[in-house]
């Protein structure tokens, strides 16, 4: 049956449905456990550095991607940082619009090489300027879990 | 056929059920290793080959790119492969091309798998090697179709599970002397014989375990490789073939695809008459008749006979043809890709005399390394020398 | 260049146990993809479904090789050409392999054993299996080589899908 010939009766053909049972659970491994463990309990924000390369990996990594040596130099670096670039997210993950329209930006912490991507809050789209000084709110220490959500967003200095 | 490969270095994580580190801290591990055996440094790497199996075992899309980093990827040319269970050495496949077309002068070959991940168990992931429409809704695991293929072997030659048990018993007994093993036990015969049932013929012990681990190995081209090291392994052989994924359509007893892999490497190599040519063989073994049923597909024995080879003691490490000296998936664990991998490792170890306590008692100067898995009908073969 | 001797080095790598978890002695986070499709089954599987529904297992055949197949495909995958006609097999075969399974797919244990096996259907090439059940059979008496033929679910049952065979069953 070659491509161009169409099917004339649909019922000829159908479609099956079912689902992929996808269940993660991911460690934070050993870079990881160091950088959200010190953010849990000390609220402070940590990352290794290469010195070979001058490089501040935050969160912390147990490797330097450049040159694969191993770091086990942790280094506290800054809550307050720097806004690379921002986003207003209109949609939902499902594609819907959203009640609150979301910002999430890339923030540079003082001292960091790298960059953090998280939510933006107590700000209007319309004040965010490229560059501008942001800083961690966090959540209670009562409340903390060990996580990305530890933190709860980034508020203009 | 092309330049000549080396392989210079080698190293690995250990395998473990669940591990802490995350696979790219794993993949990380394992390159550092293999780097630090032959004293070569990141910046001498010109490409990088990984091999992963399904992204649902870390949970992670597109999990090549993921891994990157920690396989020292950064910033050079990189390429995945994915042939199931058969990517360990189809990696090693893939690093020799980048050296033998002339397009690179080293590789760095490495494989991953961090299967914990998936829940409940790692084991329901495989659920995709079933036909969605005309197999799932049959609610099948992964079991079945072993079971399904070693009834088969064993009904077709009258094979005795005892027989084939033995290849447990020596393999779980192997690994106590590697490193790197995950379930290496001093099992005997009845201990298998005498575990759980699980979907009859495969018993609890006939099977290698879900893990985590990874594997690295450096290949270089001649000139850098003979600088590098004074025990180059060359890389002298190369295959690799796909049967149907129509796993129902053929005769499940003999593995046609792995013949014609190792077809494809013994003529590349030279190789007449592997019996005796080949001096030590690490085919695939997640489970105990695999030895055996890849032990024929690679034509070290007629089909049928493998089971009586390792009753008569041939396979052992004081063997006159060493099979599985490392102690396989059986003994020393089986994430995925990384598994084939390890065993190119150990006949790396082995041909250089550097495989400590699992050291076979006879000189080898030519191994072969196979891998398998994919929709279970991919057969990869790699033959080394020194 | 040094090279290190192999003995039994302690290689990297963290072991974790169940407990561990259960402990939170290690930080996690999970995520559940929720991966749901609607796979087209196809112009040659839709078809197959539609003859299941009609009580009918169909295979096609191919006239350069020869060979009757089953399940049904639009072309010959050795001779890579369409396929040449359809063909209705019967619903009776002969068991190729079996086993006894006493796990099911998220490893919990069941008592009575489920028994897939491979089924070389009557009217196709030999050695063209269907993977399915047996049933209303004796695990300890399942024999390779066993003729056995389909059990379908009563006509308004049936749905289009491979379970409209409950089982095979000896005869």
């Amino acid at each position: 049956m070659a491509l161009k010939q169409r099917i004339e009766q649909v019922g000829n053909v159908k479609a099956w449905f079912g689902e992929l049972p996808v269940e993660s659970l991911y460690t934070a491994g050993v870079g990881g456990e160091q950088f959200f463990r010190t953010l849990k309990d000390e609220g402070v924000f940590t990352g290794t550095r290469c010195e070979q390369c001058g490089i501040v990996y935050v969160p912390g990594r147990i490797f330097c991607e450049r040159c694969l040596t191993k770091l086990d130099r942790w280094v506290k670096v800054g809550s307050e940082g720097t806004l690379k670039s921002w986003t207003v997210l209109y949609l939902g993950l499902d594609g819907k619009p959203q009640a609150e329209p979301e910002i999430v930006g890339l923030i540079e912490l003082d001292g960091a090489s790298t960059v953090l991507v998280h939510r933006l809050g107590n700000i209007q789209p319309a004040e965010i300027r490229f560059g501008m000084r942001v800083k961690a709110v966090l959540k209670p220490k009562s409340k903390r879990e060990g996580a990305i959500t530890d933190i709860r967003f980034f508020e203009p200095v | 056929m092309g330049r000549r490969v080396a392989i210079v270095g080698a190293g690995m994580t250990k395998f473990v059920r669940r591990a802490q580190e995350t696979g790219k801290e794993l993949a990380f591990y394992a390159a550092r290793e293999a780097l630090n055996y032959c004293g070569m440094k990141l910046g001498q790497i010109d490409g990088v080959v990984l091999g992963s199996a399904p992204d649902t075992f870390d949970g992670v899309h597109m999990k090549g790119e993921y891994l990157s980093d920690g396989a020292g990827a950064w910033g050079k040319p990189y390429m995945r492969c994915y042939v199931g269970g058969g990517t360990g050495v189809f990696s090693v496949i893939h690093g020799w091309y980048h050296i033998a077309s002339g397009a690179f002068n080293t590789c760095l070959v490495i494989c991953e798998e961090k299967m914990s991940s998936f829940q409940p168990h790692p084991q329901a992931a495989f659920l995709t090697i079933f036909d969605h429409t005309t197999e799932r809704p049959l609610k099948p695991n992964l079991l079945w179709i072993f079971a399904l293929e070693m009834n088969r072997y064993m009904s077709t030659y009258g094979l005795r599970k005892e027989d084939i048990a033995l290849v447990a018993v020596k393999n779980k007994n192997n690994a106590l002397d590697h490193p790197a093993a995950q379930i290496a036990a001093p099992v005997k015969l009845e201990d298998i014989l005498n575990s759980e049932v699980l979907a009859w013929p495969v018993q609890r012990l006939d099977v290698s375990p879900v893990s985590d681990g990874a594997v690295a190995l450096v290949l270089a081209e001649e000139s850098i490789a003979r600088r590098v090291t004074d025990k180059p392994v060359w890389i002298e052989g190369v295959g690799w073939a796909l049967d149907t994924a129509y796993w129902t359509n053929r005769d499940l007893c003999y593995p046609r695809y792995v013949e014609e892999a190792a077809r494809m490497a013994y003529r590349m190599a030279g190789i007449t008459d592997p019996r005796h040519q080949i001096h030590v063989a690490e085919p695939y073994d997640p489970f105990d008749y695999k030895e055996l049923h890849h032990m024929e597909g690679l034509m070290l024995c007629g089909r049928g006979e493998a089971p009586q080879l390792t009753v008569d003691g041939v396979t052992r490490r004081d063997g006159e043809l060493p099979v599985c000296p490392s102690g396989g998936l059986l003994g020393v664990g089986n994430p995925i890709a990384a598994a084939g991998l390890m065993k190119v490792a150990e006949l790396f170890y082995q041909l250089r005399g550097e495989a400590g306590k699992r050291q076979i008692a006879r000189k080898a100067k030519r191994g072969v390394a196979q891998a398998w898995g994919d929709l279970m009908q991919v057969g990869t073969v790699v033959v080394v020398g020194i | 260049m040094k090279q290190k001797k192999e003995t039994m080095p302690v290689l990297p790598g963290t072991g974790l146990k169940d407990e561990d978890f259960k402990k939170g002695r290690v930080l996690t986070t999970s995520w559940n993809a929720d991966a749901r499709y609607a796979w087209d089954a196809g112009v040659a599987i839709g078809r197959y479904l539609a003859g299941l529904k009609q009580g009918k297992i169909l295979g096609v055949g191919c006239n350069k090789c020869g060979r009757v197949m089953v399940p049904p495909r639009i072309f010959c995958e050795w001779c890579f050409r369409n396929i040449d006609e359809w063909v209705e097999l019967k619903d009776t075969g002969r068991v190729n392999t079996f086993s006894l399974c006493y796990v099911t797919w998220d490893v919990k244990r069941i008592k009575e054993p489920q028994i897939p096996a491979v089924i070389e259907v009557d009217g196709a090439s030999p050695g063209m299996g269907i993977m399915h059940l047996l049933g209303e059979v004796d695990p300890k008496k399942v024999q390779v080589g066993m003729r056995v033929k389909a059990v379908w679910k009563p006509a308004n049952e049936r749905e289009g899908a491979i379970t409209d065979i409950k089982y095979f069953k000896p005869i």
